[in-house]
C-alpha cells in the first residue's frame, strides 16, 4: 500500500511542479504549449490513475481513468511506476522497466515523445548555459575535431570563436624534468587550424538551409537515377521529406526484404557524443535494419594489416602505445627520426597543435632530427635536420638497407635481438643476401629510393650509435604517410623490425614525436566517441567495455548480418557482388575472416542512407562513386549533409542537417577510445566540454539527433528511438555516466562549459610504453589488451604474438597465407605496382602523386564550403574567380613542362582528369608531386562524360587495388599521373 | 606610458595560420565600432603569411613571414590625414577611424608596407588594429598572439625605452627600418627570410665505396676575406648562412688532414646548395 500511497502523491504532485515550472520559465511555456492532449499515467489494472489535459499551455489533472486519452503511460504495478517518477531519475529502473514490460506507453511517438521531454524539462528548464561578457555577449563552449572552443554568441549571432586559455581555477598543468632543465605546458588548448574556421562554415552559402528534391526524382513514378549528380534541385517541406524517406525505408524492407538498405558515412564529421556517426547514426541504423558499409582503417592500413603481426598490439590496430615516452624521449633520446612523419601538419589526428611546443622543447635540448620524405614538409622546415627526398613507395628498400649496414657492422642491440625477438637468422639472411644471393646494401638500395648509398650508411652509423626515437605517420606511432602506400604494409612491417634491432623500450628508444606520452590522468573516466554514445550498440563499437555498463539506455542490435567493405560500395551496387576483409581490433587473425556481399540470404542494397560530409575526396579511385550513385540498382539515396557538396549533389532526397554549434552535445578532446586507446596522452591537458547549443538551427536545418527522432517517429520507433530524450537529456546522462559529476556539478559545468581534468600526479605518471617488455617483466602501462585468452604465456606476460615476443618473421602470417605474393611472412621488398617498376604505366604517366592527410581540414569537413580555410595561401589558390587545389611540383619537372607558379594545370591518368594549381617549388624530390587529399568539393566540368574535375579530388586518380589481395588496405598514395598546362579556352570547349 | 609591440620569431613559424584565421574570425560579418568597420569574407589580408624557400634538393629549407600593420611611430597613413582619420593611440595602436576614413582610398597607398586594405563594399581602408577593441575589454594580448602554435608571436606591453633595451639585446629587427617609420613589430631570426646560404656536402671514396666525410674543414670566402668556417657534419654537409642576396664571388675551401682539400667558386645570387664534393680517391677524382 506505501507504494500505492506514494503513487498518487506523484502524480498530484507532477501537476503542480509543472504549473511551477511553467510560470517560471519560458522554455517550458514554450514547450507546454506545443501540444493540446489528454495524457493518461496509470497502473495497467486500471485500480490507479490520473488525466492531465493539456489545452493551450494549461495544465489540469484529476484522478480517474480515461476511456480515450491521446496518449497513456501504463505501469504493471505501483512500485515501479514509483521508480520510475522518483528524483533523482533512475535511469537504470526506467530501462529496466522499459526492456521487461512493466511500463508500456501508448499513443502517437511524436505525443508520447512529447510528454516525456515535458517531464524531463521540470529538471532542466532556467538552467544556465554559458558566462556573461563585459560587452554583452554570452560565452559557450564546444568541441571540435581540432580542439575546444569558446563560443561567443551576440544578438544570436555567432562573433567569434577563440582558443581556451584555462583560468586560476582550473586544474594546474604538469611539470617535466629532463636534463635538468624543467618543461610546463602552456595554459591553454591549443587548437589545429580547421578548428578556427567553423564560425565561416556555420554561415557558408553552401549551407542546406531546408529539405529539397531531385527534379526528376518520383518516388511514385519516373525516378531518373542516371541523372543524380546532373539534375537541380527544388525546396520540399520538411514532412514530405520525412515521409517520402520513411515510406522508401518501409518499401525497401517489403519490396526487397532484410538488407536492402544501406547506411554509408564518412570517417570523420562533428565532434561529440551524442551526434556522432557511432551514436545517433548507428542508433538509427540499427532500429530500422541496416547493411553496414564497413570502414577499412584508412590511416593506419599498413599498421594494422602488417605491422601487427609482429608484435601485437591489435586493439591500436596494430599501432605503438606511447606512456611515458613525453618524458623519456626529452630526457634520453639523442635523435628522432621522422619517417613519413609530418606532425605539423597532421596534428596528431584529432590533438590540436598541443605537440607543437613539446617538439620546440626537443630542438632547445639540441635533439637531432632526421626527416625522410618524399617531399619537405613543414615539420622539417620547421624543426631542421637532414632531408631524404625519398621516392615514394621504396621505403622498405631503405629500411633493409640500414638493417644491413647495422648486421654487417654490428650496429644493433644483440641482447635484445636475441631474447626478445624470434626468427632473426632468417630475416638476416635475407638482408644478407644469403638465400637470394643480393646483399641489400646501401647499393642497392640506391637506384630503388634515389638515397645516395653514403647517405643512408651515415645514417644507419648515427642511427646505430644514438638513442633514437622513430616518428613514423603524422602521430609519430602511425596516421598515415606510406602505410597508405601500395607498399605501406611492407613498410610499417620493417618499422617495427628497425625498433627490434634498436632494443625498443630501452631508455631513448621508442616510437614517437613528443606527440603523445603526457602525464595527463588517463584514469578519469570519460567516454570516448567509439565507445558509441547513445547508439546502444555493444558488438561493433567498445560500448560494451565501459560506456554500456556506466550509462543505463537500451540496448540496440542490427538484424542485419550483412556488411560491404567502403572501398569496394561501388563494385557492390555495379555487380552485385563484394568481398571484404574486416576491421576488427580483437585479435591478430580478426583480419583474415573474408566476408562476401551479398551475404546469405539477404537483400543486396537498393537504398543509401548517405550521412555526413563528402568522401570523392578521401576515398581511392573515387570517380567509381560516381558511377555508383547513377546506377538504377539504387533505387533511393537520401543524403543527411549540412552543406551543398561532394555527395549531397547525388542524392533524390537531401537532408539539411545543423551544424554542432546549432545543437546540443558534450564530448571530450581527442577522446576516441577504442581502437585508439588513450589517445588523450597526446594532449598536455585532458578538456571536456559541454557542446552549448550557441545559436539556433539556420534556416529550416535540424539536428541529426532530432531528424532520426522525426523518421523513427513516422515508423512508431520514435520511443524506442529516443527513450523520450531530448539531446540535451542525452548530454546529462553522458555526463552522469562519467567521472565528471565527483569533480564538478552539472550546473557549474553548463555555465563554465568546460572541465580540466587535473594531470597524473608526479608519483604515479605511467610507465613508458615497451619498457615492460625490454626489461622481460610483466606489463605495467595500462592497455587492457591483449584479451586475457590473448596472451601465450602467463597474463601480462609477453606480447600478443604466438611467441610472445617480436617475431621477425610473423607466426599469424605463416598461419594464414604461408606463400602470399603480396605478403610474405617474411617482409621482402616488393617495388610498388604503381611507381617507377610499373615500367610502361611510368613511361606514360612519370610523376608520382603523393596525397597526404590535408593540412588545413580534417578530411574534407573543412574544405570548400567558400570557407575561410579557402584564403589560406596553402590550401587553395584563387585564379579567376575559382578556388582551385593546389599541386606542388619540383621547379625542374615544372620546367620541363613549361608550368609556372600558380598556372592551372591538368593532373591526369587514365582514371580522371582533376585540374588543380601548380605551386613550383623546391620541396619535391624530383619525379615527385605532392597533393592533399580530403578535397570536399566534386565539381566535373562535365557531369556526365569521363571526369575532369575542378574541385580537386585527387583522390579520383588513385588506384583502387588492394595493399594486399586478401586484405581491405587501400593503397592512395600510390599514383601515377602525368601533369600539364590547361589549356582552358581549347579544351573547355 | 607601456605600449603594445609584437616580437614575431620567424624560425618558430610553421605557417599554420591559426594567426590569419583568428583575424579572419574575428572581423569578417562582425562590426567593431570605432575599431573597424566589417571585414570582406574574400581577399582582404590584414594578416598575411609569407613564404620564403631557400635552396634546392636535398638541402633546402622554408621560412614564413608573418606581416601585419606596423603599428608605426612615424606611421605615413596619419600623417597623410590631417584631420585625425587615422590616429596613434596612447598605447601605440593605430586605428583607422572607420566612420571618419570613409571614401579616403589615398590611405591605402600611404602604407610602404602594403598593409592597409581597401573595402569597396564599406567604402573604407582597412588594417589589422592589434586587437585594440579586445584590449580595450581586458584582453591579455592579440587574437594572433594567443592563437599561436609554437610561441613564434609573442605580445609586449612595454615602455618604450624597454623595448628598446629587448630589440637590442635579443638581436630583434623590424621590416625595412630603411622607410624610416618606426615600426612596433618586431622580427627574430629574420635572416631566415631575407638572407641566403651557401650549402654543399662532402664525400670520399674508399675501395670503391662512397662515404659522406665528416669533420673535413669548410671555409667560406669572399676574396681575401674569410667570411666563415664550419666542419661538416656526420652528412658531410656544410650549411654557411646569413649571406647577402646578390653578393658576387665566393670561394669555399674544403680540407682534411687525411683526405686533401678542394676549392669551390661560387657566384651568389640566391641561396645555392653546390652539390657533392669530393675528397680523397684516386687524383683523377680528385681532378674531376
Amino acid at each position: 500500500m506505501v507504494n500505492e500511497l506514494k503513487f498518487s502523491v506523484l502524480l498530484f504532485g507532477v501537476t503542480w511542479v509543472m504549473r511551477f515550472t511553467a510560470r517560471r520559465h519560458a522554455s517550458f511555456r514554450d514547450h507546454l504549449q506545443k501540444k493540446n492532449c489528454v495524457v493518461q499515467i496509470k497502473l495497467k489494472n486500471n485500480s490507479q490513475g490520473r488525466i492531465f489535459e493539456f489545452n493551450n499551455g494549461r495544465v489540469r489533472s484529476r484522478r480517474g481513468i480515461h476511456p480515450a486519452p491521446d496518449a497513456a503511460v501504463i505501469f504493471k504495478e505501483a512500485a515501479t511506476a514509483v521508480r520510475f517518477m522518483s528524483l533523482p531519475v533512475n535511469h537504470a529502473a526506467r530501462i529496466h522497466a522499459a526492456k521487461n514490460f512493466l511500463v508500456a506507453v501508448e499513443g502517437p511517438d511524436e505525443l508520447v515523445s512529447w510528454f516525456m521531454q515535458l517531464l524531463n524539462m521540470i529538471l532542466t528548464a532556467g538552467t544556465e548555459f554559458g558566462t556573461r561578457m563585459p560587452d554583452g555577449a554570452q560565452r559557450y563552449t564546444t568541441m571540435t575535431t581540432g580542439g575546444p572552443l569558446f563560443v561567443y554568441v551576440k544578438d544570436g549571432k555567432i562573433l567569434r570563436t577563440s582558443v581556451i586559455d584555462f583560468d586560476d581555477t582550473d586544474a594546474p598543468s604538469w611539470t617535466i624534468e629532463a636534463r635538468g632543465s624543467k618543461f610546463t605546458p602552456r595554459r591553454k588548448a591549443m587548437v589545429a587550424p580547421h578548428a578556427l574556421a567553423w564560425k565561416s562554415m556555420v554561415y557558408s552559402n553552401k549551407r542546406l538551409l531546408y529539405p529539397m528534391k531531385r527534379v526528376d526524382f518520383d518516388p511514385n513514378g519516373d525516378r531518373n537515377c542516371q541523372n543524380r549528380g546532373v539534375s537541380g534541385y527544388v525546396r520540399i517541406s520538411w514532412d514530405e521529406a520525412l515521409d517520402i524517406v520513411s515510406g522508401e525505408i518501409l518499401r525497401m524492407k517489403r519490396q526487397h526484404g532484410p538488407g536492402a538498405i544501406g547506411i554509408y558515412h564518412s570517417s570523420h564529421h562533428q565532434w561529440g557524443n551524442v551526434g556522432y556517426y557511432l551514436s545517433a547514426l548507428l542508433r538509427f541504423g540499427n532500429a530500422i535494419g541496416f547493411t553496414k558499409v564497413h570502414l577499412n582503417p584508412d590511416s593506419w592500413e599498413g599498421w594494422y594489416w602488417g605491422a601487427m603481426h609482429h608484435f601485437g598490439n591489435s586493439m591500436r590496430l596494430g599501432r605503438s602505445g606511447s606512456y611515458g615516452t613525453l618524458r623519456d624521449c626529452l630526457h634520453e633520446a639523442e635523435m628522432i627520426v621522422f619517417w613519413s612523419s609530418d606532425p605539423e601538419s597532421q596534428f596528431g589526428g584529432y590533438g590540436g597543435q598541443e605537440g607543437a611546443q613539446r617538439r620546440q622543447w626537443a630542438k632547445e635540448l639540441g635533439i637531432k632530427m632526421v626527416h625522410i620524405n618524399p617531399y619537405y614538409c613543414p615539420t622539417a622546415s620547421l624543426l631542421g635536420g637532414k632531408w631524404f627526398p625519398i621516392r615514394p613507395g621504396t621505403d622498405n628498400a631503405l629500411a633493409i638497407a640500414i638493417m644491413h649496414v647495422w648486421i654487417t657492422e654490428g650496429l644493433y642491440d644483440k641482447e635484445y635481438v636475441a631474447t626478445r625477438t624470434t626468427g632473426f637468422e632468417e630475416w638476416r639472411d635475407y638482408v644478407l643476401g644469403v638465400a637470394d644471393g643480393v646483399p641489400k646494401t646501401p647499393e642497392w638500395q640506391e637506384p630503388e629510393t634515389g638515397v645516395p648509398a653514403r647517405d643512408v650508411r651515415a645514417l644507419a652509423r648515427e642511427w646505430g650509435s644514438r638513442k633514437t626515437y622513430l616518428s613514423v605517420g603524422g602521430g609519430g606511432t602511425a596516421h598515415g604517410g606510406a602505410c597508405r602506400t601500395a607498399t605501406g604494409v611492407q613498410w610499417a612491417r620493417s618499422m617495427i623490425l628497425l625498433m627490434a634491432m634498436r632494443g625498443w623500450g630501452k631508455p631513448g628508444i621508442n616510437f614517437g614525436n613528443l606527440q603523445g606520452g603526457a602525464p595527463v590522468d588517463l584514469s578519469f573516466y570519460f567516454p570516448g566517441y567509439a565507445e558509441g554514445g547513445i547508439s546502444g550498440e555493444v558488438s561493433s563499437t567498445a560500448s560494451a567495455v565501459n560506456n554500456y555498463v556506466r550509462m543505463p539506455h537500451l540496448l540496440t542490435m542490427n538484424p542485419v548480418q550483412q556488411m560491404i567493405p567502403r572501398q569496394r560500395l561501388p563494385e557492390a551496387i555495379l555487380n552485385g557482388q563484394c568481398e571484404g576483409y574486416p576491421t576488427d581490433s580483437l585479435s591478430l587473425e580478426g583480419q583474415f575472416r573474408r566476408f562476401a556481399y551479398p551475404a546469405p540470404g539477404f537483400s543486396k542494397v537498393h537504398m543509401l542512407y548517405r550521412y555526413g560530409g563528402s568522401s570523392f575526396g578521401t576515398l581511392a579511385d573515387s570517380g567509381r562513386f560516381a558511377r555508383m550513385y547513377r546506377s538504377d540498382e539504387l533505387e533511393f539515396v537520401v543524403n543527411q549533409s549540412v552543406w551543398f557538396e561532394g555527395e549531397a549533389k547525388f542524392a533524390d532526397i537531401i537532408l539539411p542537417a545543423c551544424s554542432q554549434f546549432e545543437r546540443w552535445d558534450i564530448g571530450e578532446w581527442s577522446n576516441t577510445a577504442g581502437y585508439a586507446h588513450h589517445q588523450q596522452g597526446q594532449l598536455s591537458h585532458r578538456v571536456i566540454a559541454m557542446q552549448h547549443k550557441c545559436i539556433e538551427p539556420l534556416g529550416e536545418s535540424k539536428s541529426d539527433y532530432q531528424i532520426f527522432c522525426d523518421i523513427t517517429a513516422r515508423l512508431g520507433l520514435g520511443t524506442y528511438y529516443s527513450e523520450g530524450m531530448t539531446e540535451f537529456d542525452w548530454c546529462k546522462r553522458v555526463f552522469d555516466a562519467s567521472d565528471l559529476p565527483k569533480r564538478v556539478s552539472w550546473k557549474a559545468f553548463l555555465k563554465k562549459g568546460y572541465y580540466v581534468v587535473p594531470a597524473e600526479g608526479e608519483k604515479t605518471r605511467e610507465p613508458v610504453n615497451m619498457r615492460w617488455f625490454a626489461e622481460d617483466r610483466p606489463k605495467d602501462v595500462p592497455e587492457p589488451h591483449p584479451l586475457p585468452g590473448g596472451y601465450s604465456g602467463k597474463f601480462r606476460t609477453g606480447l600478443q604474438t604466438q611467441s610472445g615476443k617480436i617475431e621477425f618473421v610473423p607466426q599469424s602470417l605463416k598461419r594464414f597465407d604461408p606463400d602470399s605474393p603480396d605478403r610474405p611472412p617474411l617482409n621482402k621488398y616488393i617495388p610498388s605496382w604503381e611507381g617507377p617498376r610499373a615500367e610502361a604505366l611510368y613511361r606514360k604517366y612519370p610523376l608520382q602523386l603523393v596525397t597526404a592527410h590535408a593540412r588545413y581540414s580534417y578530411h574534407t569537413i573543412t574544405d570548400a564550403k567558400d570557407s575561410a580555410i579557402n584564403d589560406i595561401k596553402d590550401h587553395r589558390v584563387l585564379i579567376d574567380g575559382h578556388y582551385y587545389w593546389i599541386v606542388r611540383i619540383n621547379v625542374h619537372d615544372a620546367g620541363r613542362r613549361g608550368i609556372r607558379m600558380h598556372d592551372v594545370v591538368k593532373v591526369y591518368n587514365d582514371r580522371a582528369a582533376v585540374l588543380c594549381a601548380a605551386v613550383v617549388t623546391e620541396t619535391m624530390a624530383p619525379g615527385v608531386v605532392h597533393s592533399f587529399q580530403a578535397c570536399a568539393s566534386f565539381d566535373p566540368l562535365d557531369a556526365r562524360g569521363s571526369i575532369v574535375d575542378r574541385g580537386g579530388c585527387m583522390n579520383l586518380l588513385t588506384p583502387g587495388r588492394k595493399q594486399v589481395e586478401k586484405s581491405d588496405a587501400m593503397a592512395s598514395m600510390s599514383c601515377l599521373v602525368q601533369i600539364e598546362k590547361w589549356k582552358q579556352t581549347a579544351e573547355a570547349a | 606610458m607601456k605600449k603594445w609591440n609584437l616580437v614575431i620569431d620567424v624560425a618558430k613559424c610553421n605557417n599554420c595560420n591559426n594567426c590569419f584565421l583568428a583575424v579572419k574570425d574575428e572581423h569578417v560579418a562582425n562590426d567593431f565600432p570605432g575599431y573597424a568597420a566589417p571585414q570582406p569574407l574574400h581577399g582582404h589580408r590584414w594578416l598575411d603569411i609569407q613564404r620564403r624557400e631557400r635552396g634546392c634538393v636535398p638541402m633546402v629549407d622554408v621560412a614564413y613571414l608573418p606581416t601585419m600593420c606596423n603599428h608605426c611611430d612615424e606611421a605615413p597613413c596619419i600623417k597623410s590625414c590631417k584631420d585625425g582619420a587615422v590616429y596613434k593611440r596612447p598605447d601605440g595602436i593605430v586605428i583607422i577611424d572607420p566612420r571618419q576614413a570613409s571614401g579616403k582610398k589615398e590611405i591605402v597607398g600611404t602604407c610602404p608596407y602594403g598593409s592597409v586594405w581597401w573595402n569597396t563594399e564599406k567604402n573604407v581602408a582597412q588594417k589589422w588594429i592589434f586587437d585594440a577593441h579586445l584590449l580595450d575589454q581586458g584582453w591579455k594580448e592579440p587574437r594572433c598572439a594567443q592563437v599561436c602554435a609554437t610561441g613564434a608571436i609573442t605580445s609586449l606591453s612595454v615602455e618604450d625605452e624597454e623595448m628598446e633595451r629587448i630589440a637590442e639585446s635579443e638581436a630583434l629587427e623590424v621590416l625595412h627600418p630603411e622607410f624610416g617609420t618606426k615600426p612596433r613589430i618586431y622580427y627574430r631570426n629574420l635572416h631566415r627570410f631575407t638572407k641566403c646560404f651557401i650549402g654543399g656536402s662532402v664525400a670520399i671514396e674508399r675501395d670503391g665505396v662512397v662515404d659522406c666525410l665528416e669533420g673535413a674543414t669548410a671555409t667560406l670566402s669572399k676574396g681575401a676575406t674569410e667570411v666563415a668556417e664550419q666542419r661538416t657534419d656526420n652528412y658531410g654537409d656544410f650549411k654557411f648562412d646569413r649571406l647577402e642576396p646578390d653578393s658576387g664571388a665566393y670561394t669555399i675551401k674544403i680540407a682534411h688532414p687525411d683526405h686533401g682539400a678542394k676549392a669551390v667558386d661560387v657566384r651568389l645570387g640566391e641561396s645555392q646548395y653546390v652539390g657533392v664534393i669530393h675528397l680523397g680517391g684516386t687524383k683523377q677524382q680528385r681532378a674531376a
